[in-house]
């Protein structure tokens, strides 16, 4: 394989495009993503590709977008569909959970809704209450939705390929300050599949699982923490449902220590599904402290740049908590 | 009704307060001092203090994520918008909400919005509890041409009809949501057809003449105050500058930009008050100076006040 660096942003972009250029019925539904090229220039130069017949631009319409994917998708077509910013997928929550989420079950497995709804979440650019939330658990808890979160541009490649391919609706949710990130990432056409975490750097002193923006912070703390003789092993579940459950355990049950970090507001997080997940295996009793989640605080994002980088963990936060927890006992 | 040389002056005034603060905003942003992104309004001043100057002070508005002009036209203090802007303690939400969430609830302004159609639903709210509570009052609902496709929109004109509501709402078509051309696909005229189809009147209405878009305003709001319920206007106007400050801006013709600049609405109406004799050169000059300077107020104001403690990052949340 043929790899070189590109951005995050352009990871997505490619993946859509080589999928797009061997499957006639996938097309791209959503605002501004033809001459604007997309609010955050994800689908930059697409529309010329592939003219408005797929790549179809749509006045402010988030419940439409979302309907047309549901049923373009109920007749075998595979829908991309772009909602701008995160925040904005209450208002096509209708569709999607009431709809696309149900219809496969509901309708005795005689129908599939092959979709991928792409949306970017998180703070960090000044987006204040309402172009900041990460809402990806309200999805998680949704039976019939599958949720994907990369955090590296060789994740938001495969997996994006992946969610194109897979034949349920997918939420994939980006992260507006991982756009920009650059990464090693194949030419060619790969997948990884729906399910399977990584381990993005290994230790036997403490687990973190993390999702989105904060993999990075918790490599990037994980490092500070090695100078200080403290080797942290660092899991992105890079799906949250499915949920690899076996990674997680095995690394909690080696190091005894469990963080998780993300960026959503700590109370009904994905942080609690990860603690229950642990309370109820195996690696329960291997624990010698217990579990901490460092999550977003429990506020609307906040405009001030101060208190909204203080609403959301950094790296020197996880450092912090991580040495908290090396040195607590049951 | 007679243009005096009162309303004149005050109409002039608030136009040239509303270009200064937002040419400031923008140029606070470029030198990093306002965080996250602006949505300005220059070229739509006339859409917006038209409007509001057929207000009592007691009544209400809901505005938009491009609502500086609204903010202001209503009476707003420049400083603590300012504020607002610089992340400060001492704007209109502490420094929580920024540009696209300004609100002055005392003063009538209950909120800048960031999600197009936002204030749509709500306004049917405000409606209903001045009739419930058997007030005078009426309120403007302004939104973007960008939200008539969202089913808020929709929504909300069923209702306001139904409850015979003192809703007044004013679709801006600046022709452009981001880079979706609504003027290519519907004119202002069209778009007020769409009133009639719910059962109110539907106005369209030169957006960048203050006095024109001043009378059709009143008029409604008269007819909303005397119990003949809502009304929905169109100011034709135009957005001259980009979406926001992350826009490039690649989609439209920088002829068609030019062509608008021309029937700039501040230059039109001193053109207007000249020519009646209604104002003196002087007059004018001294109007716009009064902006420049309580700007320039604004900024000292915003740069020197303090930033919020970072205790307080978790209060006000809930009511206690
Ligand atoms: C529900 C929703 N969808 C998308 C956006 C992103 N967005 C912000 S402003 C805007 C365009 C709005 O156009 P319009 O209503 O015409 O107002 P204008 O910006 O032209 O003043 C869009 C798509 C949003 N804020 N809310």
């Amino acid at each position: 394989m043929t790899t070189r660096e590109i951005r995050y942003l352009e990871a997505v972009r490619e993946a859509m495009i080589q999928e797009m250029e061997q499957d006639e019925t996938i097309f791209l539904i959503g605002e501004d993503i033809g001459a604007y090229g997309g609010a955050f220039q994800v689908t930059h130069g697409m529309m010329e590709k592939f003219g408005p017949e797929r790549i179809l631009d749509t006045p402010i319409t988030e419940m439409g977008i979302t309907g047309a994917a549901v049923g373009s998708a109920m007749l075998s077509m595979r829908p991309i569909a772009e909602i701008m910013f995160m925040d904005f997928v209450t208002l096509a929550s209708e569709q999607l959970v009431n709809q696309a989420a149900k219809i496969r079950f509901m309708f005795g497995g005689n129908a599939t809704v092959p979709m991928v709804l792409r949306t970017p979440a998180g703070s960090g650019v000044g987006g204040s209450a309402q172009h900041s939330q990460s809402l990806e658990n309200w999805f998680v808890h949704i039976p019939g939705l599958k949720v994907v979160m990369p955090s590296t541009p060789y994740d938001a490649k495969g997996l994006l390929i992946a969610s194109i391919r897979d034949d349920n609706p997918v939420v994939y949710v980006e992260h507006k300050l991982l756009y920009k990130m650059k990464g090693a990432v194949p030419e060619e056409s790969y997948t990884i599949p729906l399910g399977s975490a990584d381990v993005k750097r290994e230790g036997r002193d403490l687990t973190i699982v993390a999702t989105s923006i904060m993999v990075k912070r918790s490599l990037d703390a994980a490092e500070q923490l090695a100078a200080e003789g403290i080797e942290v092993e660092v899991i992105d579940p890079r799906t949250l449902k499915p949920l690899d459950t076996e990674t997680i355990i095995q690394s909690v049950i080696k190091s005894g220590r469990l963080l998780i970090v993300h960026e959503a507001a700590k109370t009904g997080g994905f942080g609690s599904e990860i603690c229950s997940v642990i309370a109820e295996s195996e690696a329960f009793g291997y624990l010698d402290a217990p579990i901490v989640r460092l999550a977003g605080r429990d506020i609307p994002i906040p405009y001030n740049r101060n208190l909204e980088y203080h609403a959301v963990p950094q790296v020197e936060d996880i450092v912090e908590k991580a040495c908290d927890l090396v040195k607590a006992r049951i | 009704m007679k243009l005096t040389k009162k309303l004149a002056k005050n109409l002039l005034k608030k136009m040239c307060l509303i270009r200064a603060f937002e040419e400031q905003a923008d140029k606070s942003y470029m030198e990093g001092k306002v965080h996250g992104t602006i949505h300005v309004s220059i070229g739509q001043e006339a859409s917006s203090v038209g409007s509001i100057s057929a207000l009592n002070p007691d009544d209400y508005i809901l505005s938009t994520h491009r609502g500086h002009g609204h903010s202001l036209a209503k009476g707003a203090d420049p400083k603590l918008m300012m504020a607002e802007l610089f992340g400060k303690e001492a704007g209109y939400c502490h420094g929580r909400g920024g540009s696209m969430h300004i609100a002055d609830i005392a003063g009538g302004n209950l909120g800048a919005n960031g999600v197009v159609g936002g204030g749509n639903p709500m306004a049917v709210g405000v409606g209903l509890a001045i009739k419930m509570r058997k007030q005078n009052q009426v309120v403007l609902c302004f939104f973007g041409d960008g939200a008539f496709a969202n089913g808020a929109f929709h929504e909300s004109m069923q209702l306001v009809v139904r409850f015979e509501l003192p809703v007044i709402y004013i679709c801006e078509n600046n022709q452009y949501a981001m880079s979706f051309p609504t003027g290519d696909e519907k004119t202002s005229e069209q778009l007020a057809e769409s009133g009639e189809y719910y059962g109110m009147p539907g106005i369209a209405v030169d957006g960048n003449d203050v006095l024109a878009v001043r009378k059709v305003v009143q008029e409604a709001v008269d007819r909303a105050r005397t119990g003949d319920g809502p009304s929905l206007i169109i100011t034709d106007t135009y957005r001259r500058k980009a979406h926001s400050r992350s826009d490039r801006d690649a989609y439209r013709d920088k002829k068609e930009v030019k062509e608008w600049e021309a029937k700039d609405p501040i230059l039109r109406f001193k053109k207007l008050v000249t020519d009646d004799d209604l104002l003196t050169e002087e007059e004018i000059d001294n109007i716009a100076q009064q902006a420049n300077t309580s700007v320039e107020e604004a900024r000292l104001f915003a740069e020197e006040a303090p930033e919020p403690a970072l205790e307080t990052i978790e209060d006000g949340v809930y009511a206690p």
